[in-house]
């Protein structure tokens, strides 16, 4: 082993492995859950408190059904320690908003000061931003931020639960279309017993004033995250979506299995950014989110496109393929990766494009840095149809090793039943070499900020493609992760 | 304002410098000549603290300051520049805001104030122009794609912008041609003043041609064996380093 290696070894990463997680605090505040335990009988309490309607109820039972004789996915390259879905609470709300609060006077006071303290206020400050906020506390929704300004244009932003309540044709018309319930256990699951999360739907024409945000929080102890998130975007509409996660820190594993589903249609525009910062668990893997996600796009329309960035920082394991389904002609996919694994942190992180339309063009950019004993792989899946002719791809897969106990890995799928179809795939694994920290040393950058300014560099191209605020927010959250208290 | 005093130093288990002395004053502009393997890099990356080599004796001071019992960044702010032979390259990192990220860095550790962007800009574009270079330069990621040329050429730029007190140049004249070496030559000569000193280490007289040294050193098997003025180089490239050993 090298000099560089033994110092990055020796100061930078142990100090980076035991980086404290900014977002480790838990909000005192008395909540409304179900007992922990799964069966049919805890779904109807689900259906029940929220007062759905029966073809929801229903739903939620087929799907229960189909879970039942499902098994946990084990193909990942993860090792998922055995999930008691029976000691898990499949509902927790604030009791304060037993009344669905009518506007945010009336949302919790500790509520909106734990929101601030991640940095996502719910008064006035988003109101320079220009960005609508969605915040999920547990399983409920708190308070979506400029739904009147929104609802001026036509655009419906709301929690989801709401969303059935006003909205319940245009939810029954699309749920599970992208992702049916049986896609995957994890699917299967959150289909279940999803609780909240948001909705949107972009009129024909309209291109959303402003960017929208989710928050989603997980607080209280021995709960399940299940949101439910279901945008659509109508012909020619654009929408930009955001959405950041946080937990506490808990020495127990908390699990985290959403579902995400895009639907654009013609020439319709959706840009879905995550900044993914789940409690990662500690320097010893003890705690942690498991983070098993459904993602899918449909660009149902000619010329429409759907594009993915995520920066994912958190989570003990990271399950999520964020991916497209390019049914119009004409239609594209992009996805834009950052992952960072430090610690034990597992990712098993990708995505897939599927290419069912003529000249379909799809872009995948992954970043994976691994750093201490982390593992992470990048698996994605490129897949041209018979008909999709002229479909192209391009992927670039790139790996950054930041010490010696950590692991990269590349699973790319090809599979093309088209010959005019043209794939490219371009993948790299490099350490921060010695000569480029001497480099920075010379210059008079010091180890660590040298080590953070590599990195940057390294995720550029992804971090380009988030929205300004969300960019900034990326990187130092990375420098966070990248933090040591060297001296 | 530096004094070398019988400094020994090895790269891997080999002893590379074997007792080697030079004092350097401030504005001087010292030649490192010699063959190959005689330890010229060596001797700069000793000077600059890069952690592959390893001193094994002597002193070596930097006005009052112990240069050995500094880190490689602390001397970098201390005015110890080294412009590398073999410029590495980092991706997606764009060449002002490495220099930025420097230049700061290096102010930090001097107890000034940061310098902000609006104000770096404008000092930038101006010493790009004072070095007759191309301002696209600027944007493009450290020395990612840039020719040989360029390289050393971005190598003397990020000098006048870090303004060291000590600079040395690692074989900045090799694998240039000659019009690359003039330019490097007149961005380097632009950059001479009273206080700042210079070391030149390079192999061949041609370099010399441009900036002109007040001394010349010969370094051969680990030592200074020989020091005198210009016209010692003009010496060695006639005669080859050959005859030092008779």
């Amino acid at each position: 082993m090298s000099e560089i290696d033994k110092d990055l070894e020796n100061k930078a990463v142990k100090d980076r492995a035991n980086q404290k997680y900014k977002d480790g605090f838990v909000t005192d505040i008395e909540s409304d859950a179900l007992p922990p335990g799964l069966d049919e009988d805890v779904i109807r309490q689900i259906s029940a408190k929220k007062d759905e309607p029966e073809w929801l109820l229903t739903y939620r039972l087929n799907a229960f059904r189909t879970w039942q004789k499902m098994n946990n996915p084990d193909w990942a390259m993860l090792k998922i320690p055995a999930i008691d879905f029976q000691a898990i609470s499949y509902f927790s709300a604030p009791k304060s908003s037993k009344n669905v609060p009518k506007s945010l006077a009336e949302v919790d006071p500790k509520l909106l000061e734990t929101y601030d303290k991640l940095g996502v206020p719910l008064h006035e400050r988003e109101r320079l931003a220009g960005v609508a906020v969605d915040a999920v506390f547990d399983s409920v929704s708190v308070g979506t931020t400029f739904k009147a300004e929104l609802e001026k244009v036509g655009v419906i932003f709301s929690s989801f639960s709401e969303a059935v309540k006003d909205h319940p044709e245009l939810v029954r018309q699309h749920l599970g279309t992208v992702v049916p319930a049986r896609d995957n256990y994890f699917a299967a699951l959150n289909a279940a017993v999803f609780s909240d999360g948001s909705f949107v739907y972009i009129p024909k024409g309209v291109k959303c004033p402003m960017e929208l945000s989710t928050y989603f929080r997980i607080n209280a102890i021995n709960t399940g995250q299940f949101e439910r998130t279901l945008i659509i975007a109508e012909e020619g509409s654009y929408v930009s979506y955001l959405e950041g996660c946080t937990a506490p820190m808990r020495d127990e594993n908390q699990l985290h299995a959403a579902v995400v589903e895009l639907i654009a249609m013609k020439d319709a525009k959706i840009k879905y950014s995550t900044v993914q910062n789940w409690y990662p668990g500690d320097e010893h893997g003890k705690g942690g989110i498991y983070n098993f996600v459904t993602k899918r796009g449909l660009c149902q329309g000619v010329n429409s496109k759907i594009s993915w960035t995520q920066v994912e920082t958190g989570s003990a394991i990271t399950w999520k393929y964020p991916s497209c389904i390019l049914r119009g002609d004409r239609s594209s996919g992009e996805f834009y990766s950052v992952a960072l694994t430090n610690n034990y942190q597992q990712a098993d992180t990708g995505t897939k494009m599927i290419h069912l339309g003529k000249n379909t063009k799809s872009t995948i950019i992954s970043k994976g840095i691994s750093v201490g004993q982390s593992s992470n792989a990048y698996r994605g899946l490129v897949r041209v149809a018979k008909k999709a002719d002229h479909a192209r791809n391009f992927t670039q897969c790139d790996s950054l090793l930041i010490g010696k106990n950590c692991g990269a890995h590349t699973f790319p799928y090809m599979e093309s039943a088209n010959t005019t179809a043209k794939i490219e795939h371009e993948a790299t694994t490099s350490k921060i070499s010695e000569d480029q920290m001497n480099y920075c040393l010379q210059r008079g950058i010091a180890e660590e900020d040298a080590i953070s300014l590599i990195v940057d560099g390294f995720c550029k191209e992804v971090f380009k493609e988030l929205p300004m605020e969300f960019a900034v927010e990326a990187k130092a959250l990375l420098d966070i992760s990248l933090e040591g208290a060297i001296g | 304002m530096l004094n070398i005093n019988n400094i020994h130093a090895n790269a891997g288990d080999k002893e590379i410098l074997k007792g080697l002395n030079l004092q350097i004053g401030a504005g001087e502009v010292h030649a490192i000549m010699g063959p190959n393997g005689a330890g010229k890099s060596t001797l700069g990356n000793v000077l600059a603290g890069m952690p592959h080599v390893e001193v094994t004796g002597g002193t070596v001071d930097l006005f009052d300051k112990n240069l050995l019992s500094l880190e490689p960044q602390e001397r970098a702010a201390e005015g110890v520049f080294l412009a590398f032979q073999y410029p590495v390259e980092i991706p997606g990192v764009n060449n002002m805001y490495f220099l930025r990220t420097a230049l700061n860095a290096q102010r930090r550790y001097r107890g000034e104030t940061e310098i902000d962007s609006a104000n770096f800009l404008r000092m930038v574009k101006q010493k790009i122009k004072d070095m007759n270079m191309r301002d696209d330069l600027l944007k493009r990621p450290v020395n990612v794609g840039f020719s040989g040329g360029e390289k050393k050429r971005n190598e003397v730029f990020q000098m006048s912008i870090l303004e060291p007190k000590l600079a040395i140049l690692d074989e900045t004249d090799s694998g240039l041609d000659i019009d690359a070496l003039k330019i490097v030559a007149d961005g380097v000569n632009r950059l001479r003043t009273l206080d700042r000193s210079f070391i030149i280490i390079t192999h061949y007289q041609r370099l010399l041609d441009y900036i002109e040294p007040d001394f010349v050193h010969v370094l051969a098997d680990g030592k200074i064996v020989k020091s005198g003025d210009k016209s010692l180089a003009l010496e060695l490239e006639e005669q080859g380093y050959g005859w030092l050993n008779q």
